[in-house]
């Protein structure tokens, strides 16, 4: 749950602060701070907009572009979907960021025997282009950007999602779309994975390579470090693990004869707000510096934009509680604010209700309402980076940018990322500190509000999100007609056509949009690549 | 009998790829002193029930994380039954809302862990439970 370790006297006087990192804080900062770390404006902060980007992306953050809000939606049948949409879209929300359920993450269809029970449980069932056709109807996909919670089978999403753009008549050039198609987060922190871990990057290099030359506005890859955090891992840990993931993708790419510099600008993260509010603004601040500085120093990437970590951060589930649910709207408010102080693009929250169950439409709106409290009432749009300066901020930011750079060295230290993950390395010590993290809540040497602390008063019950039984069975009776009507032919060939790119090692894009084009189902093309590339087997980590 | 280790299946049934909770669940079993066998992810009912079989496990923990803890454990005890296995001490931890604990419970699960359950509470029912 990500809060820092407090020793205290028996006045209940602070002795020690240790944040999750392994950063002790002091008591007191003063510019003697600022000289032991040899702070320097120019290399450590530059101005706002300028390299290395610690204080901002934009010279003049906020106030030239009030961040993007993407709440995560989407569930049952694609219809429900379609009116959540639209229904947060009139309610000012500024991008999509969709959902889809367990059996569409992991490659499938509704029909499926594993995908009994949920069909469109925690997001939307997308079976064929017949239904992304009624979950994107009559939404501007040249001026509404989505963000697609797809990981194993992102590059199929990616292909239906221009098939469907294409087919409402939209440019594919004018698209964006952000899959979010970070595989390596999928078998370290979040668990839908399907394919080994050697395909399984190379769909993410042929997402990426196609996107550069099709489909220029989309944004193939999210690189999560969210997730990870989620699963276990210190606020450093995330960072680097995140960063050490991005290379291994771009590393893919260039082994294709490409240069970073043509294509890393697309690239964007998806990193996690919640915990301790210091360790949180250092880590953002810390982590825009690195990704520009490590970008340069090591494929040499010299335009200004390319260096930019754009991307969506999001307040975490880990951070709320079951217990006194209402407490999460506070907890979330405060996450929130961690963004707009460390300059969050687009920013995401998860709603007071998550420990229980999917966002009910009331809880989803209140988060939307805590961003606009904050950008339109409260003053965070004012100035660009409030906190730079400060002898406390400076410090830890340096201190945890240094704290990053160890993590990424142990990892290297175990052959790199790739190693890393196939041999479990990763997925151990995100358990470990997970468990001793749970331990210590427990035994009390960490405070989490409702939890172990202030806990009198019973649970409230929270409205939930109710499920609908009938949807399912929809679902799989229009999959059925689907199967019925189409041009089985077509569907075969693209199919074939499909096994053939994939075996001979063809950037398999052009073949997936095909496919959806005929209509071949999500689970029919997963199944393909499941023939040609067989499937993970997770490494014993006990 | 007396000093065999307890023997714990720990299970990710369905497609739900949320293990945080299992893992650190099993790290606290294994330090109480259990056996613990983890099944990893995506695994269908049928196959936890074999493995337990195969592993000769005293009990059953599932970690749910989906919503679907109704549908799957209701599988789950019907193949036990069926197995004529029902024995097995049947423990159940994840998001799972307070309406949803009498129906498990009526279906025959033992134990049922919400999110935020503390380690002494699952170890000690388990102990307290496992039909030995």
């Amino acid at each position: 749950m990500g809060v820092a370790t407090y020793s205290k006297d028996e006045k209940d006087a602070i002795q020690k602060v240790t944040l999750q990192s392994g950063i002790d804080v002091k008591p007191v900062y003063t510019p003697d701070d600022l000289n032991a770390i040899g702070f320097d404006y120019e290399n450590d902060l530059g101005d706002p907009g300028e390299f290395p980007f610690t204080r901002s992306l934009h010279p003049q953050g906020f106030r030239s572009r009030n961040w993007t809000t993407r709440q995560y939606t989407g569930f049952g049948t694609p219809e429900e979907t379609n009116e959540r949409f639209k229904l947060m879209i009139s309610h000012g929300q500024t991008g999509l960021n969709v959902a889809f359920d367990l059996p569409t993450q992991m490659g499938y269809d509704s029909d499926s025997e594993m995908a009994e029970g949920e069909v469109g449980r925690v997001g939307m069932a997308v079976d064929s282009l017949r239904d992304f056709e009624v979950a994107f109807k009559d939404i501007q996909l040249d001026r509404i950007g989505s963000g697609l919670t797809i990981n194993a089978v992102a590059s199929i999403m990616l292909a239906m999602y221009q098939a469907v753009a294409e087919k409402s008549g939209f440019d594919k050039t004018r698209i964006s779309a952000t899959p979010q198609n970070d595989i390596l987060k999928e078998i370290v922190g979040r668990g839908a994975w399907i394919y080994p871990v050697d395909p399984a990057v190379r769909l993410i290099g042929d997402t990426i390579e196609y996107a550069m030359t099709k489909l220029p506005r989309c944004n193939p890859v999210s690189v999560c470090g969210y997730h990870i955090r989620e699963s276990g891992c210190t606020p450093a840990q995330e960072i680097s693990y995140a960063l050490l993931i991005a290379f291994a993708y771009i590393d893919n790419v260039i082994a294709r004869g490409y240069q970073a510099e043509d294509f890393v600008g697309r690239f964007s993260f998806n990193l996690n707000i919640y915990g301790n509010l210091w360790e949180t603004v250092a880590k953002f601040r810390a982590a825009r510096k690195l990704w520009a500085k490590l970008l340069r120093e090591r494929y040499d990437v010299r335009n200004k934009k390319a260096l930019f970590l754009r991307g969506i951060f999001g307040g975490g589930g880990s951070g709320m509680t079951k217990q006194q649910p209402e407490n999460n709207i506070v907890r979330g408010a405060y996450y929130a604010l961690g963004a707009a102080l460390s300059g969050a693009q687009t920013t995401a929250l998860c709603s007071f209700d998550e420990a229980y169950t999917i966002p009910t439409e009331r809880a989803a709106l209140l988060s939307l309402r805590t961003f606009q409290i904050l950008m339109d009432e409260i003053g965070l749009r004012d100035t660009v980076d409030p906190l730079a300066g400060s002898y406390f901020i400076e410090t830890l930011t340096k201190q945890m940018e240094e704290k990053i750079l160890e993590e990424m060295a142990k990892v290297e230290k175990v052959g790199g990322m790739l190693e890393a993950v196939s041999s479990g390395y990763v997925q151990k010590e995100v358990a470990r500190q997970a468990y001793e993290f749970e331990k210590k809540l427990q035994q009390g040497q960490v405070t989490k509000v409702g939890v172990n602390k202030y806990t009198e008063g019973a649970d409230m019950e929270v409205e939930l999100h109710e499920y609908n039984e009938e949807w399912a069975q929809l679902q799989v009776d229009r999959l059925k007609a689907l199967k019925r009507d189409r041009d089985n032919k077509a569907v075969t060939d693209s199919l074939k056509a499909l096994e053939r790119a994939a075996k001979a090692k063809e950037n398999v894009m052009p073949y997936l949009v095909a496919c959806c084009n005929s209509y071949a189902t999500v689970g029919e093309m997963a199944d393909v690549f499941r023939d040609v590339f067989g499937e993970y087997v997770e490494p014993s980590i006990f | 009998m007396g000093t065999r280790k307890i023997r714990m299946l720990l299970a990710k049934p369905g497609l739900d790829g949320h293990d945080r909770g299992a893992k650190v669940v099993a790290h606290a079993l294994k330090e109480a002193g259990m056996e613990v066998i983890y099944t990893g992810l995506h695994q269908t009912v049928a196959s936890i029930v074999n493995q337990a079989v195969q592993e000769d496990a005293d009990g059953i923990g599932l970690s749910i994380m989906s919503g679907a803890h109704i549908p799957i454990c209701k599988k789950l005890m019907g193949m036990l039954k069926e197995k004529g296995i029902d024995d097995k001490l049947i423990v159940v931890g994840g998001v799972i809302p307070n309406r949803d604990i009498p129906v498990l419970q009526e279906m025959g699960v033992n134990g049922i862990f919400p999110g935020g359950s503390h380690f002494d509470q699952i170890v000690g029912f388990i102990q307290d439970n496992v039909q030995n």
